[in-house]
């Protein structure tokens, strides 16, 4: 290869060469960086654009209904009186049983698949996990609808409800769409994006770790659960961040599955209803300007709660990864 | 388009559009014969029979009349906006919206819509209800489908002791506006406490986007009752309730009895088209029944668009078009409407002046 510093390429004398070099001026290097700090600067323009419409697009229902539009459950078009906890409340819930279940089964599947499966089948394994992922939701929507909920309602509800009817959440009519199958289907969405983070953030605990714990005579498992999941620690709340993310914002799945009802009900069984989904059936056929602003008031929550959980995910990491390389 | 072009076209169209071609010749042989491109945009519900009209139109004359279905609130807002050149809707504007418009907009009714009540319960294949049951069954009060309120509707029938769920729209719609306006009229409850629009605070039930939506919870549960289009209801070959009418008969909807629903109205000379036919007076009258319109410029600013929209309007309320709307299903005018939307339309301005 060509060095820059050999006199035979470079025709010009070595003096100028140098000079040039050291007061970075070719124009080519000015413009290559004021692109790249256009760049780095339409990032936070974009989001400060996104903040500011949302603002603006929901003022009319801030000064209408104030803070107390995220703790009202009163969504009447008719009436105009807007409140968005149920939509709040049916995000959240969702999200948190989808994680309650995605978590433990992901984190099994990517445990196996680095430390105990056999090597034929690792690879075939995750290259199926990953095409999970890039399924369109819509696509899981469908599926939901014409095979999940179907089995569902037929098998495993009729089942919770013999078994588990004396618990509220399990009681009341089996309709199908509902928050429990919409859970159950964020959860089958979350799983490969949990999974396949989680993965390769295990392959990516250095051998010494595994060999250590191994050779201070831990069983496999123990070398698992003591030196390689603690070590992966901070990355694996990483993955789980992300599926959380997927899930909180999840739209069109959630829409066909979830009943879309903005009444809240002890009963998972239940139809309820996600901030997403609202903002994805009401939007288009707004009655009236207060139910516009009372969705883009909506979708400043979700904006809101994204920002907040994600925050929260962070120092989550921080005081993990601290508390890891202070141990 | 030369002439020469028209009555060759005139020659190669199906006899149904010979008297639409030759009133656009005469129509368009006094102001030069240059084509127009319309836009529209507005409710989802006719536009099967919006298309197949606009299409007739397009080969008989060549103006071309592009329509987006993007719903009658998106339709009403294109129109406010001024970005199309008119607008359609299921619901009529409210006080509101027409004062954005400084109340300039004609509803001009094209055909009429129904609302069906369909339902998934195995061995029930009949179903008769009458308004208040509906209410109380949309504002959960009956829950049961054994509910001695439905027997005693229903002599005859073996009504099944389970639970009766409830689909209704999620998003916004005319469908619902209808539906809610029937309900209202009945139930004084249901005017109080839940009301009328495109959009309600319904009390029970899961909600389904669209018609398609709705059908597909009612085909997929058992034990559902919900409301769609008429139309939806006859491609989906969904069970329909016949609803009990002002006069109290038991109706099932059909082209027929939603058309009787509108001959039932009188309207007075002077009306904007902006009326309920829901629960009409008139024996045979389908009772959940509404006009579909389309929004009209009474003074538009370009003389060849608004001709050619003046043609297009006297075309669609004629026998031809409507008996292709009959063909797609959807209910036509009856004949007093048709009368006063002739009239109406003969008073269309362009530039404050009279349509040539």
């Amino acid at each position: 290869m060509a060095q820059p510093a050999d006199p035979a390429a470079t025709p010009a004398p070595p003096g100028q060469a140098q000079s040039r070099s050291l007061a970075g001026g070719s124009l080519g290097d000015v413009v290559f960086k004021w692109i790249l700090i256009l760049s780095a600067l339409a990032i936070p323009l974009l989001l400060g654009g996104l903040l500011y419409e949302l603002v603006k697009g929901s003022l009319p229902a801030i000064e209408a209904f104030g803070l107390g539009f995220l703790t009202s459950s009163v969504w009447d078009p008719v009436a105009e009186r807007f409140g968005a906890w149920p939509l709040i409340f049916g995000t959240l819930l969702t999200s948190f049983i989808a994680l309650l279940l995605a978590v433990p089964l992901s984190l099994g599947v990517a445990i196996y698949l680095t430390e105990f499966a056999p090597g034929p089948i690792r690879r075939p394994v995750a290259m199926v996990i990953e095409l999970l992922a890039a399924i369109p939701s819509v696509v899981y929507g469908l599926w939901g609808i014409f095979v999940l909920i179907p089995f569902l309602t037929s098998t495993v509800y009729p089942w919770l409800q013999g078994t588990l009817g004396f618990l509220p959440i399990f009681q009341g009519p089996i309709y199908g769409p509902s928050v429990l199958s919409a859970s159950l289907i964020l959860t089958i969405m979350v799983m490969p994006y949990i999974m396949s983070v989680s993965r390769e953030v295990l392959l990516a605990v250095p051998e010494g770790q595994r060999e250590a714990a191994l050779a201070l005579g831990a069983t496999r498992w123990e070398a698992v659960t003591s030196a390689i999941v603690p070590y992966a620690k901070s990355g694996i709340i990483g993955a789980v961040i992300l599926g959380l993310g997927r899930a909180l914002g999840e739209t069109m799945a959630v829409t066909m599955l979830i009943g879309n009802s903005h009444e809240i009900s002890a009963s998972l069984f239940a139809p309820g209803y996600s901030m997403a989904a609202a903002i994805a059936n009401e939007f288009s056929e707004a009655a009236s300007t207060l139910h516009y602003a009372s969705l883009t008031y909506v979708a400043l929550a979700l904006f809101g709660v994204t920002v907040l959980v994600n925050a929260g995910a962070r120092l989550l990491i921080w005081r993990v990864g601290r508390r890891g390389g202070s141990a | 388009m030369t002439l020469e072009n028209r009555m060759s076209l005139v020659a190669r169209s199906r006899p149904l559009f010979l008297s639409l071609a030759a009133l656009a010749t005469v129509a368009c042989g006094g102001g030069g014969g240059e084509t127009v491109q319309l836009t529209g945009a507005g409710a989802t519900f006719p536009n099967p029979v919006y298309s197949r009209w606009f299409d007739a139109y397009y080969r008989a004359t060549g103006h071309q009349i592009n329509y987006q279905s993007v719903g009658s609130g998106a339709g009403i807002k294109q129109y406010t906006e001024g970005t199309v050149d008119f607008g359609a809707t299921d619901g009529p504007m409210n006080a509101e919206e027409l004062a954005a418009v400084n109340n300039q907009v004609l509803h001009i009714p094209t055909v009429l819509g129904a609302v069906a009540l369909t339902w998934n319960v195995p061995g029930v294949d009949s179903l008769n209800l009458d308004g208040n049951a509906i209410a109380d069954i949309f504002l959960g009060r009956i829950t049961r489908w054994n509910d001695p309120r439905l027997a005693a509707l229903n002599p005859g029938v073996a009504l099944p002791d389970r639970d009766l769920l409830v689909v209704h729209r999620s998003d916004g719609s005319g469908t619902s506006f209808i539906f809610t306006d029937f309900l209202g009229k009945i139930s004084p409850t249901w005017r109080d406490s839940v009301g009328v629009g495109k959009a309600v605070n319904w009390p029970t039930g899961i909600g389904g986007k669209g018609n398609e939506g709705v059908t597909q919870q009612v085909k997929q549960v058992e034990g559902t009752l919900g409301y769609v289009e008429l139309i939806y209801a006859e491609e989906n070959h969904l069970p329909v309730a016949a609803v009990q009418n002002a006069m109290g008969e038991f109706v099932k909807p059909t082209l027929a009895s939603v058309t009787a629903a509108a001959a039932g109205v009188d309207l007075p000379a002077d009306t904007d088209f902006r009326v309920s036919i829901t629960n009409p007076q008139g024996t045979g009258a389908y009772p959940i029944a509404s006009f579909t319109w389309l929004l009209i410029r009474p003074d538009m600013a370009d003389a060849a668009k608004a001709r050619a929209l003046r043609d297009f309007l006297t075309w669609m309320v004629g026998d031809e078009a409507q008996a292709i709307a009959a063909e797609l299903k959807y209910a036509p005018l009856p004949a007093p409407v048709v009368t006063l939307v002739n009239a109406r339309i003969a008073a269309l301005t362009a530039n404050g002046a009279a349509i040539e």
